[in-house]
């Protein structure tokens, strides 16, 4: 975009925002509203929010108008985002359809399927729900068992899946299923499953935080249409893999640094007379892993810079994500040891607020080394991907 | 790695082309067994010179290229690889930003064209014992006419037996101020100190040494400013260095991962060493991040300097001698014997990390500035 031309849109869409963007919504955290929950619980302004983003094509800005988006280049997104980042606005179109399944499809689905189910995702009418994982299938994904036999006319699906989030409200599943029996990865399709199919069950999990984010989906007998697969029968590996490159970027996201946690620390534990936090040994780890969080966020904007320059030998995202849940999980504990016995707190009375979603906090963030490939699996890929070490024989 | 423009893509391939000619870590045994006191190799380091990198930090008046700090960082990180000794650091970014700091016409004048084309090398005498000071300076400097007198020790002084000229903080009355002594200032007595690497390292006793006027930098009071900033400057190179050090102890060791055979396969198979390489790769990439943000903030002459020198010293510490540790340790015996280069890393990582205030000291200061 040439200067006056980027000029030009950037004042359109910052007197569109004025006219559009809800005011009770500025500098809101939209996290609650993303995948957990359905959006008919969400506030009335967030609903509307949603609607105008969705008319205006900026769900998905760069997807194509007849895919439900705006058509509009990359330079045309990153200047809404900066006019929205500017009054606190945020694009409330954020969903795992968008964040993983829509670029997929993008590339590996046909027209067809192209027109039937971006649209869906680019408006935010359609949720998604990621159906990889099972009981017997973590680490090594691509065992799963879950059946899945030609009839004809349709596909019969049997099996169980699970850490599927968001499940329950979820209209759809984006599911990896078994075709073949006899290969492993190449008896792997990428199936698209209607969740109000008959003998779909989402049953809710309760994590050690108390929270249900996840479900276990069960799946009974469940007929689909041959139509539903991706990228072409026992060739669903590939488009997995492609989905989790898509899901591990948008998990080392760009993080904005964590707040100083000096301030906290010197209002629960006090000073010395030095004006030091007053426990040596916590002050310590907290310096430590300050300075570990920095250059995290140092490194998310080199890498920014890299990308946009187009220089090769940007960090690796899986020690990326490996830097970023290590920072994040010590974070966690050290709140809650600077909150001491108030950081014990499960709910109700005798606790602020602050404390308990603290506390909710760090036991939710053992999550982080586990999802989107654990701590080890990143590693496996760093290993092999990055330093060219050989496989075991 | 950081974005570069053409020149500082040319700075850092030239680099890369003359260290590999060069300075192999067979010309850091070579200095070692010609059991010199110089502690580098001048002829290198003129050969450094005529290729402009001890002017980069020198104003063009001056017979510099003022090129940057990031642009000395790319030298000195392909340097850091092969653990060159010279006194880039010490004189080209320490002396020359002292002076640049605080320098009068007459003294930039003088010593700047000097040091851009390395005739003069010019070094901190800072330390003066076990620790890096903390505003602490014993040396003292007592006024004596219009001129000064100089007392006390400083110890460890790199490149100390070939200098020419020091830059030397002392305690007044009045607070810290720095002096410019010349070499063979009388009363000056240098003794050469034998370290675990040549460095060139020297005892300076300073017994009553006579200065003029014109050898005040810094006055009373405005002496530690000035060496903060000083400091800041050096300890995002020397980073940028260490960092080069622990990129190249981890290639190597990365080498012999894939090369070591035991059990009928090659060691590197193994998923334990293999996690441990994929660890120590994501703390060379945390490092190069803040070193690389360091040396941005310096050309960009940003408000957050101070911390982001510390954070970049502090981690290039302790990542350099985790590596160097573990580049023994996965090496096995043949990482223990003097003929192989692991232990020459293993130095140079402790040395360094001494260098302008060690990862411990940094951490402090880091802190204080935080707020913790």
């Amino acid at each position: 975009m040439a200067d006056d031309v980027e000029q030009g849109f950037r004042a359109e869409v910052a007197e569109w925002l004025k006219a559009n963007f809800p005011a009770s919504l500025a500098y809101k955290n939209p996290q609650p509203y993303h995948n957990d929950g359905a959006l008919a619980d969400a506030d009335a302004d967030f609903q509307l929010w949603l609607r105008r983003i969705a008319d205006k094509g900026w769900g998905a800005v760069t997807w194509a108008p007849e895919y439900g988006g705006a058509g509009l280049t990359r330079a045309h997104e990153a200047v809404i985002n900066q006019e929205m980042a500017r009054i606190g606005a945020f694009n409330p179109n954020r969903s795992y359809g968008m964040m993983m399944l829509g670029p997929t499809l993008l590339e590996y689905a046909d027209d067809e399927q192209k027109l039937r189910f971006l649209p869906g995702i680019a408006k935010g009418t359609v949720r998604w729900c990621q159906g990889f994982s099972e009981p017997g299938a973590g680490s090594d994904l691509a065992s799963l068992q879950t059946k899945c036999i030609d009839q004809g006319d349709h596909w019969l699906v049997n099996g169980q899946k699970i850490w599927t989030s968001g499940a329950n409200h979820a209209h759809w599943c984006f599911c990896l299923v078994r075709t073949d029996t006899s290969r492993k990865q190449a008896g792997i399709s990428f199936l698209l499953i209607d969740m109000s199919s008959p003998g779909v069950e989402a049953r809710p999990i309760t994590l050690i935080s108390g929270t249900t984010h996840f479900a276990e989906v069960f799946l009974t007998d469940v007929q689909v249409p041959k139509e539903n697969i991706v990228g072409g029968v026992n060739q669903g590996w590939a488009v997995a893999k492609r989905l989790l490159q898509f899901e591990r970027d948008s998990l080392a996201g760009n993080r904005a640094e964590a707040p100083s946690l000096a301030p906290l620390a010197k209002r629960y534990i006090g000073e010395d007379a030095d004006g030091r936090i007053a426990d040596p040994d916590l002050r310590r780890r907290l310096i430590l892993n300050s300075m570990r969080s920095r250059a995290y966020s140092q490194t998310f904007q080199r890498a920014a810079r890299e990308a946009k320059a187009g220089t090769g030998t940007s960090p690796a995202l899986s020690a990326v994500k490996n830097l970023g849940s290590d920072v994040s999980q010590e974070r966690g504990e050290l709140i809650v040891e600077i909150l001491g016995n108030r950081g014990l707190g499960w709910e109700g009375g005798g606790f602020e607020p602050d404390e308990l979603e603290a506390t909710r906090a760090w036991l939710h963030s053992k999550a982080y080394s586990i999802y989107g490939g654990s701590f080890e699996i990143q590693n496996n890929i760093t290993a092999k991907r990055v330093l060219n070490l050989p496989d075991y024989q | 790695m950081a974005v570069l423009n053409e020149e500082q893509r040319m700075l850092r391939d030239g680099a890369e082309a003359w260290a590999l000619d060069r300075a192999p870590v067979t010309a850091l045994r070579r200095l070692r067994e010609l059991d010199g006191q110089t502690g580098f190799d001048p002829d290198l380091y003129a050969e450094m010179a005529e290729m402009g990198w001890t002017g980069i930090l020198v104003p063009e008046e001056f017979g510099g290229s003022d090129f940057g700090h990031l642009s000395l960082g790319l030298i000195v990180e392909r340097l850091g690889r092969t653990l060159l000794p010279s006194p880039l650091i010490d004189s080209a970014v320490a002396a020359v930003g002292a002076l640049r700091l605080a320098g009068n016409a007459a003294q930039q004048e003088r010593f700047l064209p000097a040091l851009a084309s390395g005739e003069l090398v010019a070094v901190l005498a800072l330390d003066e014992d076990r620790r890096h000071p903390q505003r602490q300076v014993a040396l003292a400097a007592e006024r004596d006419g219009d001129g000064w007198r100089l007392s006390g020790v400083k110890r460890p002084v790199p490149f100390g037996m070939a200098a020419g000229l020091f830059i030397v903080p002392a305690r007044t009355t009045d607070g810290v101020a720095l002096f410019l002594v010349d070499g063979d200032a009388a009363g000056l007595d240098r003794r050469a100190l034998r370290e675990v690497l040549p460095r060139g390292a020297a005892i300076l006793s300073f017994d009553n040494v006579a200065v003029g006027p014109d050898a005040l930098l810094s006055p009373p009071g405005e002496g530690q400013g000035v060496l903060d900033r000083v400091l800041d400057r050096a300890c995002i190179c020397q980073a940028a260095e260490m960092l080069g050090a622990a990129v190249q102890a981890f290639e190597t060791t990365l080498d012999y991962l894939k090369t070591r055979k035991q059990f009928g396969r090659i060691i590197g198979q193994f998923q334990a060493l293999q996690h441990r390489a994929a660890n120590l790769y994501a703390e060379l990439e945390l490092t190069r991040s803040a070193v690389e943000a360091a040396l941005a903030a310096l050309d960009e002459d940003g408000d957050d300097i101070p911390v982001l020198a510390s954070l970049a010293k502090a981690l290039a510490g302790d990542t350099l001698r985790r590596m160097a540790t573990e580049m023994i340790q996965l090496h096995g015996g043949i990482g223990m014997t003097d003929e192989h280069d692991a232990g020459f890393y293993l130095k140079r990582a402790r040395v360094a990390d001494m260098s302008f205030g060690n990862a411990a000291f940094h951490r402090e200061r880091y802190a204080r500035l935080c707020g913790y």
